[in-house]
């Protein structure tokens, strides 16, 4: 069967997900601007490198290279569950306005403190949270209409239509900025990843493996949600509360990765698709899966950007945008 | 939806509409050349316009500055919205706007672009790319429309917008992040219609009047064409021909708009609605009113945003997107079901 979460096509299939992530993550680790060779990265990896290349691959590639994977899974996972939740094939947090949320949060951050080390790491994901929680709470409530419940594309429109406001709002406060804190911010809208560093690997990790926790011990509740409100009250899930959990964490997710990495749409879209495709619906495999796919795709990204334009970069949102644009577009005009 | 009221309003009624609109304008024009940072008198602010002599500083501040910025507001006003309107006739789309659509995100992108291949250039050339840009943007959203199996919803046509938007958002960024542009491009979009001199305006004024002109011409087939093709076909109109033409108009209207402006949303949106609920559902009114309007607004959104934190100005984008986007939210919420 399609989906049983014991079938070898299922495992081949995840087997095959984490050969592709090494293999990337390999690649990432020798490729930018100054290329580590095989031989070199296997040397350094091994304990024995120059201090020139333990530099280049623990203090700048490695960090860099983590974060990317954890924001790659917040933001696929983060995807999925709005997919499920909504029952809208479009969610993603990018295109709800979760992430424009987050940002106001951000830069409203940086207007008043400025870009500074120190306890600025710690404090911007929560900052980031709050502006994707009330992002995502306008947008509930506006989408939310009594005895119809939430209709599904009236959610994505009116996420577009805030994530204009919010645009509209970052604009008006980054034009007072200094000129180094706008080029920051710029970066960072475009989805850059800055937080490359191990303090950020720290402090993102316990806020993903928490909410991750919350979310897959609730995979059995997705799956009814997703398929039946009607049967899943049946079954005695309650049906307001596990979506409220969810929806909390997955913006949770999604708020903590954009502040790492900046404004990165159409992961959240991508990624759970591609699960689906592969596995099937069932929440148990798939989700980890699109867990995995999202990692690939943002390591790759990355990758990508930080080697066709060294050393300046092409920010990993606009090639993750360059590919989930047109593939969220083949999704619209497929469905009937 | 059903736009607007099912009942016609009298001639009499449009034509009081206008008039008062007409007159709005004037005024609003009259308070944004008058107000300002700096305080300049009704008198001199007369004489500046009419009988100027370039003796006192706040008169060539007038002239010099806000006389051009307040036309170019209202050229840029009339122009979104009228954009808007042969959109939302033509898609029967009510969320149709050269923002939402797509458009303005292609402007922006081709003049990053052009910005980062030619350090020097003329306004001719700025303003053929933004309407190039805008062509790009559209078709790349009717062009899903046209592969999907049954058309595009409006909502969807939204989506579709916001996705193409971001795609060509995206890349108009990397652009300018690369070529190190990337704060000069962002004082472009924020700065609105503050850079407007007298040489623009001569350029743009005939061109703008011309596209605006030529879209009137063509209202009353395009009150047809809203009804639905089969209709505009048994009334004989070569429907290929004026969609055709109407879709170019939109593209200069909505592109050098952009190239004025920066991508400026929503006005394209709120402006024809308002209209209609004057003048009902034919466009040999609406285009009028909704350029009338478009000017009016923009010139106060203008005046607004020099005025919220003088002497600094505030994105006059930022100014409609906190009008404009309750005014979407609402109608999402009013269309509801009939959207998707």
């Amino acid at each position: 069967m399609k989906g049983f979460p014991g079938s070898v096509k299922n495992w081949a299939i995840f087997g095959a997900a984490l050969v592709l992530l090494f293999l990337v993550f390999l690649i990432s680790m020798a490729a930018g601007y100054i290329s580590l060779t095989p031989a070199q990265l296997l040397r350094t990896i091994a304990g024995s490198g120059t201090e020139r290349e333990n530099l280049i691959l623990f203090d700048f590639r490695l960090p860099r290279i983590l974060i990317t994977v954890l924001a790659g899974m917040a933001f696929a996972v983060a995807g999925g569950v709005l997919q499920s939740i909504t029952k809208n094939p479009l969610a993603d947090p990018g295109i709800l306005g979760i992430h424009s949320g987050a940002g106001v949060m951000v830069v409203l951050y940086i207007s008043f403190f400025s870009v500074e080390p120190g306890s600025f790491v710690y404090i911007l994901p929560l900052f980031a949270f709050l502006g994707g929680m009330i992002t995502a709470a306008i947008i509930y409530v506006l989408s939310y209409k009594r005895g119809e419940g939430i209709h599904p594309f009236r959610l994505v429109l009116n996420g577009v239509g805030l994530a204009t406001a919010w645009s509209g709002a970052v604009l008006m406060i980054s034009i007072r900025l200094e000129r180094s804190d706008y080029q920051f911010m710029a970066n960072w809208l475009a989805g850059n990843i800055w937080g490359d560093d191990w303090p950020f690997v720290f402090a993102f990790l316990p806020w993903l493996v928490l909410f991750f926790l919350i979310i897959f011990a609730r995979l059995q509740a997705l799956n009814l949600l997703n398929v039946d409100e009607q049967a899943a009250i049946g079954l005695g899930v309650r049906v307001e509360k596990e979506r409220w959990i969810l929806l909390f964490s997955a913006v949770a997710l999604a708020s903590a990765a954009v502040s790492v990495t900046g404004g990165i749409s159409f992961i959240g879209l991508i990624a759970p698709h591609m699960a689906r495709r592969l596995v099937g619906p069932r929440h148990q495999v798939f989700l980890p899966l699109s867990a995995l796919i999202g990692a690939i795709l943002l390591l790759s990204a990355d990758t990508i950007g930080r080697v066709i334009l060294d050393p300046k970069g092409i920010p990993a949102g606009v090639i993750v945008a360059v590919i989930g644009a047109p593939y969220f577009l083949y999704l619209l005009s497929r469905q009937k | 939806m059903k736009q607007g009221h099912s009942a016609t309003p009298s001639k009499a009624k449009k034509g009081w509409f206008l008039l008062i609109s007409l007159l709005a304008l004037v005024l609003s024009l009259a308070a944004g050349i008058s107000l300002g940072a700096a305080d300049i008198g009704w008198a001199t602010a007369w004489k500046a316009v009419f009988r100027y002599e370039g003796i006192s500083e706040g008169e060539r501040i007038i002239r010099e500055l806000r006389l051009p910025r307040e036309l170019g507001a209202a050229i840029v006003g009339a122009s979104f919205a009228v954009s808007g309107a042969i959109m939302q006739g033509m898609t029967k789309n009510p969320l149709a706007d050269s923002g939402l659509l797509g458009l303005n995100a292609g402007a922006s992108f081709a003049i990053a672009a052009f910005y980062a291949a030619f350090s020097d250039f003329s306004y001719w050339a700025v303003m053929l790319v933004s309407f190039a840009g805008a062509g790009i943007g559209a078709f790349l959203v009717f062009g899903i429309g046209a592969l999907s199996k049954n058309g595009l919803s409006p909502i969807r046509m939204t989506l579709a917008g916001a996705a193409v938007s971001a795609l060509l958002t995206a890349l108009g960024e990397g652009i300018a992040l690369y070529y190190q542009l990337s704060q000069d491009l962002a004082f472009w979009i924020a700065g609105g219609v503050s850079g407007t001199t007298w040489t623009q305006l001569k350029i743009l004024f005939p061109v703008m009047t011309g596209a605006l002109l030529l879209a009137f011409s063509l209202a009353r087939p395009l009150t047809i064409l809203h009804l639905g093709d089969e209709a505009a076909k048994g009334l004989g109109l070569n429907t290929f021909f004026i969609k055709t033409v109407l879709i170019l108009i939109v593209f200069v209207l909505a592109g050098i708009a952009v190239s004025v402006v920066g991508p400026v949303a929503f006005v394209g949106l709120m402006i024809p609605h308002i209209a209609r609920f004057f003048v009902g559902q034919d466009y040999r009114w609406v285009l009028p009113g909704s350029a009338i309007l478009g000017g009016t607004f923009m010139v106060l959104a203008d005046t607004a945003a020099r005025l919220i934190n003088a002497p600094y100005e505030t994105p006059i984008g930022a100014v409609v997107s906190f009008i404009g986007v309750p005014f979407f939210l609402y109608l999402a919420r009013k269309g509801g079901r009939e959207f998707a």
